[in-house]
């Protein structure tokens, strides 16, 4: 993508620095300066992807991520009326877990001035207006009162009112499943005999192939299109990334109710026009039967259909890159052709695809990248139904359909690691990609 | 092409050779037939007539229009004559069909008459338009060639043009279409002026007002804007430092910036989703501004450092050889250079921010800060009129087209310069 771009060679000017000092003060700053952008990608891309690793050999359920918490709540069950009257609160605790234990169970109050205890609960002390209260360890599900009284003086008559008894404030230690030191292989046994994983893979591999040559087609189409001169060029131009720009959640909620069988405008255009024999549900079918030439094929329709918006969305993408190549082809090349007797067909495919060779490949692998990690279209589109489960639609399903975190993360674990494997594979074999 | 032209003019014979003509009719042929499609598809979606396509008399009145105009020597004289053979056409079709083209059954003046004279003469320019320059008494390879690329594009603007405006188109019908009109009708997508306008936009105002849309609007603004802004700064320093300071390890980070936009983000997903819920940054507008820069600063940091490579470095060298310091020479010599590339990155990232689905949805729980994209979800469900959900899909989609159309040229430069993601 940066051919054009020369790389910043440092040129040879008179004024070589080589002093030690400059250089390190340089390269100090460069430090400062590079810092917050590698903090954050670090903490939000790489530590994300190692912990991804780390989970997935866990047994981790949706429900334990919320850390189980002491709760405490205050009733007041006698507000007193005069000085030397008590003062009685109930404070109703609770084990936010059912089956957490929660050790080193402390609550502590502040209570208004002018009291002094009555009838404290076990564990309890009372000094400078502070109770506080050591509760030891709560069993999951552990549920209990705690009874307290204290004797009103005249100050606290004159300033308190029932509104300054709060709720008290609880600290506790849980263990944490996440940093656990227990490892366990469960989760990739899991992902990988349920039924559905190879399915899974094929369909991943051929929505990510097809998407990404679909687009790539479709692309170099209209770029062939654009490639001239005509009246409202610039317009058509901006029109044609209007799918890659607008808001995917906008573009797939609108082509789920176009393509609805029951009232989807496309349907009933295609059987008024006798297009369509009988309504056709694209996103929710499985298979179609076609008889094509007097052959029975069976079509993968959902699937055909998510690759088709696919390849409908991210065209503009490959359009705009194949454009700009294109415009930069010298014309000279094209003059010779003529001379030499080349037909415009001759000129494509002689010339133009040649010269285009590596930006479609640089394309390629791009949008196969981001075809194969795609979560929202089908996501939006089927939800995975019918067919069209890719691997990042299993990755949620696994992680927050079944609530299984750990299974979650082994699935992304196997996705990244195919990613890896297909990078690794792609720039050993091509000479000198970008 | 200029070659042909001047050989058709030397040449003697009027009658084109049988090839010649046959293209010609294969021309026209396909032209009539394409146009007419066109027009009975608008006519079914936009009238309230039901139609029957006649395509048998398309191909016939087309290829008749081909043969004629290729007995033309005259080029400049084609597209005019076609038009006016057209019409010509088009009232024998009209005499023939007794004023009922399409057949709906009886006459209409505008979809019918009007219809057919439009279409017919425009395919009668069109055929002209095809045929120009070109020698078809004595056909070589190469007119052949060029008829097929010529009629390839035609067919293809019509094509693109349909895929994308249809969609959209669509979006804004249904968003202003009850349940109701779309039972009686489901073909016809006309926008039924004729009501109150607070009937026309009753979607609209339940989706703003009933679903909180317009504090959505707020929240996907403040979203994006400080995204687009923490994005800046951050990738400002960055690029700056890769481009115009030596360090060791330059080379590495250059590339590695690369790498990080291949990451795929439901990977990160998962735990992101651990980490921020037992940080209680989960349900917040704080955790997505931590998230989504880290998302575009990658991008933002390669586009920006493409452009000030291609700044001269005297300039900041006469700034500070006058002491500046660097980060004043930053900000009084480098950034004012690069109002272009900054545009560009901050529509980009905008674009993204404001886009940006899947950890809105992961993240988001309490309807208060919900984005827009957020807030669709709770628009796509079997309660909700599907008129709601498609008033809310243009709410999400105009702020951003028009953004995008009043910077196009910004755009499209940050589009190609970066390599970018979606």
């Amino acid at each position: 993508m940066s051919q054009a771009i020369p790389t910043s060679q440092p040129k040879l000017t008179p004024t070589r620095k080589r002093w030690s000092g400059l250089a390190a003060r340089e390269a100090r700053l460069a430090a400062w300066m590079l810092a917050p952008a590698f903090i954050i990608v670090f903490t939000i891309v790489i530590f994300p992807v190692v912990a991804n690793f780390w989970i997935s050999f866990k047994e981790v359920q949706l429900s334990d991520l919320r850390p189980p918490q002491a709760l405490a709540r205050a009733r007041v069950m006698n507000f007193p009326e005069s000085a030397g009257e008590a003062l009685s609160l109930r404070y109703q605790l609770r084990n936010s877990s059912r089956d957490v234990q929660l050790n080193d169970v402390v609550l502590t109050a502040s209570l208004p001035a002018g009291l002094t205890a009555d009838a404290l609960a076990e564990g309890c002390t009372f000094t400078a207006d502070t109770l506080t209260c050591t509760l030891g360890s709560w069993d999951g599900g552990y549920r209990e009162n705690l009874e307290l009284s204290w004797l009103a003086s005249q100050t606290f008559i004159d300033d308190a009112s029932e509104d300054a008894l709060s709720d008290p404030f609880v600290t506790a230690n849980a263990p944490n499943v996440l940093t656990s030191w227990e490892f366990t292989l469960a989760n990739f046994r899991a992902v990988v005999s349920a039924r559905e994983f190879w399915t899974t893979l094929r369909t991943t591999l051929a929505y990510t192939l097809f998407g990404a040559c679909g687009s790539i087609l479709l692309g170099l189409c209209a770029a062939q299109l654009l490639n001239a001169e005509f009246p409202l060029r610039g317009l058509l131009r901006g029109l044609l990334l209007f799918p890659y720009v607008a808001p995917v959640i906008a573009v797939a909620f609108t082509w789920t109710f176009l393509l609805d069988p029951f009232s989807g405008s496309l349907n009933a255009l295609g059987l008024e026009l006798g297009v369509l024999g009988e309504p056709i549900s694209f996103l929710s079918q499985r298979s179609l039967s076609v008889s094509l030439l007097g052959l029975e094929l069976t079509l993968p329709l959902a699937l055909t259909s998510v690759i088709l918006f696919d390849a409908w969305r991210y065209f503009p993408f490959a359009f705009l890159f194949i454009l700009a190549r294109f415009q930069a082809i010298p014309a000279a090349l094209y003059e010779s052709a003529k001379v030499d007797g080349a037909g415009p067909f001759a000129q494509f495919w002689f010339i133009t695809l040649p010269q285009l060779s590596l930006v479609i490949s640089t394309l390629f692998l791009l949008r196969f990248i981001w075809t194969f990690n795609k979560f929202d279209d089908i996501f939006l589109l089927t939800g995975g139904t019918a067919g069209t489960r890719t691997l990042p639609v299993l990755v949620y399903d696994n992680a927050f359909g079944r609530e299984d975190i750990g299974m979650g993360a082994a699935t992304a674990v196997i996705l990244f690691v195919m990613l890896a494997a297909f990078l690794v594979v792609y720039f050993r074999y091509t000479p000198e990609g970008e | 092409m200029a070659q042909a032209s001047l050989q058709s003019r030397s040449t003697s014979r009027s009658l084109p050779a049988l090839p010649g003509a046959l293209a010609a009719m294969v021309v026209g042929a396909c032209s009539s037939a394409l146009l007419v499609s066109l027009w009975s598809v608008l006519t079914l979606m936009l009238s309230p007539y039901s139609v029957s396509v006649p395509l048998g008399w398309a191909l016939l009145v087309g290829a008749g229009l081909g043969l004629v105009l290729s007995a033309i020597r005259n080029s400049q004289m084609l597209r005019g004559l076609g038009a006016v053979l057209g019409l010509g056409a088009a009232a024998g079709w009209l005499y023939l069909t007794g004023n009922d083209p399409l057949g709906f059954g009886e006459t209409s003046p505008t979809w019918g008459i009007g219809g057919a004279l439009v279409t017919l003469a425009l395919t009668g320019f069109l055929i002209g338009y095809g045929l120009r320059d070109l020698n078809l008494s004595r056909p070589r390879r190469d007119t052949f060639e060029v008829i097929i690329i010529r009629l390839l594009r035609g067919f293809g603007f019509v094509f693109f043009l349909s895929i994308v405006l249809f969609p959209f188109y669509f979006m804004v019908v249904a968003s202003l279409k009850s349940r109701a009109e779309f039972l009686q009708d489901p073909t016809n997508l006309a926008i039924n002026f004729s009501q109150r306008l607070s009937d026309l936009f009753v979607g609209y105002r339940e989706v703003l007002v009933r679903f909180n849309f317009a504090r959505y609007i707020l929240n996907s603004t403040f979203v994006a804007i400080c995204t687009v802004i923490i994005t800046l700064v951050i990738a400002i320093l960055g690029a700056y430092a890769v481009t115009r300071l030596r360090f060791p390890g330059r080379k590495l980070v250059s590339r590695s910036i690369l790498l990080i936009y291949m990451f795929p983000a439901i990977v990160l997903v998962v735990p992101l989703y651990s980490v921020f819920t037992q940080l209680q940054l989960r349900d917040a507008l704080l955790g997505l501004l931590i998230v989504y820069p880290a998302q575009t600063i990658p991008v933002a940091l390669y586009m920006l450092r493409s452009y000030f490579q291609t700044l001269p470095k005297d300039l900041e060298e006469a700034g500070m050889i006058d002491g500046c310091t660097r980060f004043e020479v930053i900000w009084r010599i480098t950034l004012p250079l690069s109002v272009p590339a900054l545009a560009s990155v901050a529509l980009y990232v905008f674009m993204i921010a404001w886009n940006e689905f899947l950890f809105a949805f992961m993240f988001l729980d309490s309807p208060n800060i919900f984005t827009l994209s957020r807030g669709m979800v709770g628009l796509n469900s079997q309660e909700v009129p599907r008129q709601f959900l498609m008033a809310g899909a243009v709410i999400v989609t105009v702020p951003i087209m028009v953004i995008f159309f009043w910077f196009e040229k910004y755009l499209v430069g940050g589009l190609t310069a970066g390599g970018v993601k979606e």
